[in-house]
C-alpha cells in the first residue's frame, strides 16, 4: 500500500474546500493515478467543520484516510488543522492557514478558542504556516485564498509537473482561470 | 473517457445509460444529488415529489404503464415508501423499476442508523450493493434487466460513502434507447386478496429463482490469494477490507446480496481456514450464512454501529493500530452546525424560546438546528405536538405545545399531521417556518415555490389555503424577523381552544431568489455594526445564537463579523441600549 498518498483538507463550510479538492483530483485523474475522494456533506453549509480526503496511487480501495496516514494535511482554519491531526503520518507535513474562525461555542463563551493551536501543533509535528487571505488579497481577491493554499500542498507532494493550468480551466469559471494560476503559483512559491 | 464521479451522479448516469425514462424523489442526505444529476439528462422526465411514498408510487404507474423508471430516497424515506414497496414486489413490473435507498451508518446527516438491507428481506425484493462510483453506474442496468427478468422491483442500496465519495468511472457507454414495453390490462396490477394469493406464490417462485442466479452472477466473485482468511463483503466495507487485509486474504466480493449466494458462499468457506464477514451496521449477511449452518466471524469483533472505516476494521480483525502523533484534542473547541447568519428561523425560535411552559415539537430540517424539545419524523410536529397535548390537558399540567415544521415538510407529511389535529380538536399551534425551500437538503424546489425539478415554472401550493381547506380557523402570517411581531404572533397564536397556524414568510438566507421572491421581500441585505461606547457587554446579541456576533471577554463588547452579516436586525432588536445598528454607507 505505500504507493498510496493520502491528503486531508479541512476547514469550514464556505471556505472553498471543495474546489480545492476538485482541481487536486482533477489532475491527478489526468495525470493516470487511481484516485478516491471522500467528502461528507449535508451540514456542511451551516457553519459546520468541513474535511475532504483524497488518496491516489496505482490502485486505491478505501475512500477514507484512517489515522496515521496522512502524508499532509492543509487546514483552511487553524484550529481544523488540530481537529485532524490524530490522522497525520508521523512524517507527514501540516500546512495551515493562518486564519482563525470562531464556533458556536466559543462565540458564546461556553469554551475557548486555543489561540496557540498552531505553536502546539509546532511542537509535535512539520507545520507550514501560510497567510494565504494575505497573498490572495494581494493578487486581487481573497476568493481565491483555496488555490493558493492547493499550491503549497503541490509543492510539499512533489506535483509541481502536473497539468495544472488544464485542471484549473476545467475546474473554474474562465474569468477567473488566470487568478486561480497565479494563485496556485504564489502558493507554490510561499513553501519553496 | 474516464470521470471522477460521486456514487450519486454514477447512478444518474446509469439510469440514462440504462434507458430510464421516469424518475421521481424526495430529496434527503445523502440521497438528493442523485435525482439533481438526473435532471441534467434530458431523456429522462425527472420531478421531485412531495414525499418518498408518492415518489415510488409515480415510479410504479410509470413502470406498469411500459417505462423503465425509478424512485430514489434517503433510508428513512423508505418507511414512508414502504407501503408501496410490499405491494409492488407481488405486482411485479412492466417496465424495469429500481428503487435506491441511501442509507446512513454513522448519522452524518439522520435521525437515526437503521440498515435496509432488512427491507429486501422483508418485502421480498432483490438487492444491489455497489463499492464504488463504477459500480454504482453499472448496477442500475443490472437492476433494469433483472427487475423486467424476474417481475420485481430492485433496490439498488447505497451508504453515505458510496452515495457522496468520488472514484474513477468509464464514460464510454452511451444511452441505449429501450423500448417501452406494450401496456395491457394485466391481473397482477389489481391486488386483491383472490389474486394476491396466487402473485405471492409467484414471488416466492421468483425469488428461488433469483437465488440461483444469485449464485451464478458474475456480481458474486472471488479473488483467491491467501486461503488462511476468506472474506465476505459487499458495498463500502469490502473497500476497507481490502485496505486493511490487501492480498493477506481471499475475498468473496457480493454485488448482489439479496438473495444470498449461500451454495457461493458454502463453497467458499469450505476452501478457507477461517471464514470472516465483513460489514458495515447489522448483521444480516452473517445471519444468512450462519442460518446456513456456515461457520463465520463477524459480529462478534466488529462493531454493528457507526459507519466502518479501515482503523476500525484493523482493530477489529487484526489487532494493529497506526501510529499516530500525540496532541491533546481536548483543547480543540466543538464546531457544530448551527443557524446560517441571517437565518428567518432565528427570530421565531428567540421568542418561542423565552415563553414559559411551552413544548416545542420540531421535527426534520434546519429548525432542527434551533433549541426544541420534541422530534420525531419528517411532518410529525403537529401530530406529535397533538398526541402531547391532549394528555397534557389530562394532566392539567398547564403546558402548551407547539409544533413547527418547514414549508417542504409540510407539504410531504405534515398535511395530515395537521388534520389529526384539526379532526380532533387540539389546542396547539402549528407553526409553518416558510423560507421559501427546501433549504437543509441544499435548496430544492418544493410544491410551494412555483417550480420544479428542471426549474420549470408551475402551480404554487399556498401553505395557508390548505390549512384553511382542512379547517384551520385562525392563520396568521408574520415575517419571523420582527421580533415584536412574532411575540404578538405567538400570544394570538397561544390564545385558542382549537388549532391556530401561524406562518413565518421569509425566504433562507442562502436562497437565491427568484423574481417572485425579489417582488416580495426585496433586497434587503446590508450590515450592521456595534457601537462599541455604547455595548454594556450584556450578551443579549450574543443569546440570539448569530454565528456572526463575537463577544470578547477581554473587553466585554460584542463585534460582528462583516462578511458574514446580512442585517437581518435581529440583534438589533433585541439590543437594550440600541448599540446595533444598520452601517451607513
Amino acid at each position: 500500500m505505500s504507493d498510496i498518498k493520502n491528503i486531508l483538507l479541512c476547514g469550514v463550510g464556505g471556505q472553498g474546500t471543495i474546489l480545492a479538492s476538485k482541481i487536486l483530483s482533477y489532475a491527478l485523474v489526468a495525470a493516470g493515478y487511481d484516485v478516491k475522494m471522500s467528502e461528507i456533506h449535508g451540514m456542511s453549509q451551516r457553519g459546520g467543520s468541513v474535511v475532504t480526503q483524497v488518496r491516489y496511487g496505482k490502485k486505491v480501495w478505501s475512500p477514507i484516510i484512517g489515522k496515521g496516514s496522512a502524508d499532509i494535511i492543509l487546514s483552511f482554519e487553524a484550529m481544523e488543522a488540530a481537529r485532524y491531526l490524530v490522522n497525520l503520518k508521523k512524517d507527514g507535513h501540516v500546512v495551515v492557514n493562518n486564519y482563525k474562525m470562531p464556533t458556536a461555542t466559543t462565540l458564546s463563551g461556553e469554551e475557548k478558542y486555543p489561540q496557540d493551536c498552531i505553536e502546539q501543533m509546532g511542537k509535535v509535528a512539520s507545520v507550514k504556516v501560510l497567510n494565504a487571505a494575505d497573498i490572495a488579497a494581494d493578487l486581487g481577491s481573497t476568493k481565491c485564498m483555496n488555490v493558493v493554499l492547493l499550491g503549497a500542498l503541490v509543492k510539499l507532494m512533489d506535483l509541481e509537473s502536473l497539468a495544472w493550468d488544464d485542471a484549473i480551466a476545467a475546474c473554474v469559471k474562465p474569468k477567473f482561470v488566470e487568478l486561480n494560476k497565479k494563485a496556485l503559483a504564489a502558493g507554490m512559491n510561499a513553501v519553496s | 473517457m474516464k470521470k471522477l464521479m460521486t456514487g450519486n451522479e454514477a447512478v444518474a448516469r446509469g439510469a440514462w445509460e440504462a434507458g430510464i425514462r421516469f424518475a421521481s424523489a424526495y430529496p434527503g442526505t445523502p440521497s438528493t444529488e442523485i435525482l439533481e444529476n438526473v435532471a441534467n439528462y434530458e431523456d429522462i422526465y425527472s420531478e421531485w415529489a412531495p414525499n418518498e411514498k408518492v415518489a415510488l408510487e409515480a415510479a410504479i404507474g410509470a413502470s406498469f404503464a411500459g417505462g423503465r423508471s425509478m424512485a430514489a430516497m434517503k433510508h428513512v424515506g423508505l418507511n414512508v415508501a414502504a407501503d408501496p414497496l410490499f405491494t409492488s414486489a407481488y405486482t411485479g413490473v412492466n417496465g424495469g423499476l429500481m428503487i435506491v435507498s441511501a442509507d446512513d451508518p454513522g448519522l452524518h446527516s439522520s435521525q437515526d442508523e437503521q440498515d435496509n438491507r432488512y427491507y429486501a428481506r422483508a418485502a421480498k425484493v432483490g438487492m444491489l450493493e455497489p463499492s464504488n462510483s463504477q459500480e454504482a453506474k453499472d448496477f442500475v442496468k443490472v437492476a433494469m434487466e433483472l427487475s423486467e427478468r424476474y417481475d420485481m422491483p430492485i433496490l439498488l442500496r447505497l451508504t453515505t460513502r458510496v452515495c457522496h465519495s468520488k472514484s474513477i468511472v468509464d464514460l464510454s457507454v452511451s444511452r441505449t434507447e429501450v423500448p417501452f414495453v406494450p401496456y395491457t390490462k394485466k391481473d397482477k396490477f389489481n391486488p386483491i386478496p383472490a389474486i394476491s394469493k396466487k402473485l405471492h406464490s409467484k414471488v416466492e417462485k421468483n425469488l428461488r429463482e433469483l437465488e440461483r442466479y444469485s449464485n451464478e452472477s458474475p456480481l458474486n466473485y472471488i479473488e483467491w490469494n491467501s486461503k488462511k482468511i476468506g472474506v465476505v463483503s459487499s458495498g463500502i466495507a469490502y473497500q476497507y477490507a481490502k485496505e486493511v487485509y490487501g492480498d493477506k486474504a481471499s475475498y468473496l466480493k457480493l454485488g448482489f446480496t439479496f438473495p444470498m449466494p449461500i451454495e457461493k458462499i458454502r463453497e467458499f468457506a469450505s476452501q478457507v481456514d477461517e471464514l470472516v464477514v465483513v460489514e458495515e451496521l447489522e448483521p444480516v449477511m452473517e445471519n444468512d450464512i450462519k442460518a446456513a449452518g456456515i461457520t463465520c466471524i463477524g459480529k462478534d469483533r466488529i462493531p454493528r454501529e457507526g459507519e466502518l472505516n479501515p482503523d476500525i476494521l484493523r482493530k477489529a480483525l487484526i489487532n494493529e493500530e497506526n501510529e499516530t502523533i500525540s496532541y491533546d484534542s481536548s483543547t480543540v473547541a466543538k464546531r457544530p452546525p448551527v443557524l446560517c447568519a441571517g437565518c428567518p428561523h432565528r427570530g421565531l425560535f428567540y421568542e418561542l424560546n423565552k415563553k414559559k411552559d411551552v413544548v416545542v415539537v420540531s421535527d426534520i430540517g434546519c429548525y432542527g438546528l434551533a433549541p426544541k424539545d420534541i422530534a420525531i419524523c419528517m411532518g410529525g410536529g403537529f401530530s406529535v405536538a397533538h398526541g402531547a397535548q391532549k394528555v397534557f390537558n389530562m394532566a392539567k399540567n398547564g403546558k402548551r405545545c407547539v409544533g413547527v415544521m418547514g414549508d417542504s415538510t409540510f407539504f410531504h407529511s405534515g398535511m395530515t399531521s395537521m388534520l389529526e389535529a384539526v379532526y380532533n380538536k387540539s389546542n396547539v399551534l402549528l407553526i409553518v417556518l416558510d423560507n421559501r425551500i427546501t433549504a437543509m437538503t441544499g435548496h430544492q424546489q418544493n410544491p410551494g415555490t412555483g417550480y420544479t425539478l428542471s426549474n420549470e415554472p408551475t402551480n404554487i401550493t399556498d401553505i395557508s389555503e390548505v390549512a384553511s381547506a382542512l379547517g384551520v380557523k385562525h392563520i396568521k402570517t408574520v415575517n419571523p424577523l420582527k421580533l415584536e411581531d412574532v411575540r404578538k404572533a405567538l400570544d394570538w397564536g397561544l390564545g385558542f381552544d382549537d388549532p391556530a397556524l401561524l406562518i413565518t414568510r421569509w425566504p433562507c438566507v442562502l436562497k437565491k431568489l427568484s423574481l417572485a421572491d425579489t417582488d416580495e421581500f426585496g433586497n434587503y441585505k446590508s450590515v450592521y455594526t456595534v457601537d462599541p461606547d455604547k455595548c454594556i457587554g450584556c450578551k443579549a446579541c450574543i443569546r440570539t445564537g448569530c454565528p456572526a456576533i463575537e463577544f470578547h471577554e477581554d473587553i466585554k463588547k460584542a463585534t460582528i463579523d462583516r462578511s458574514q452579516c446580512v442585517g437581518c436586525s435581529v440583534c438589533a432588536q433585541v439590543c437594550p441600549k440600541n448599540a446595533i445598528a444598520r452601517e451607513v454607507k
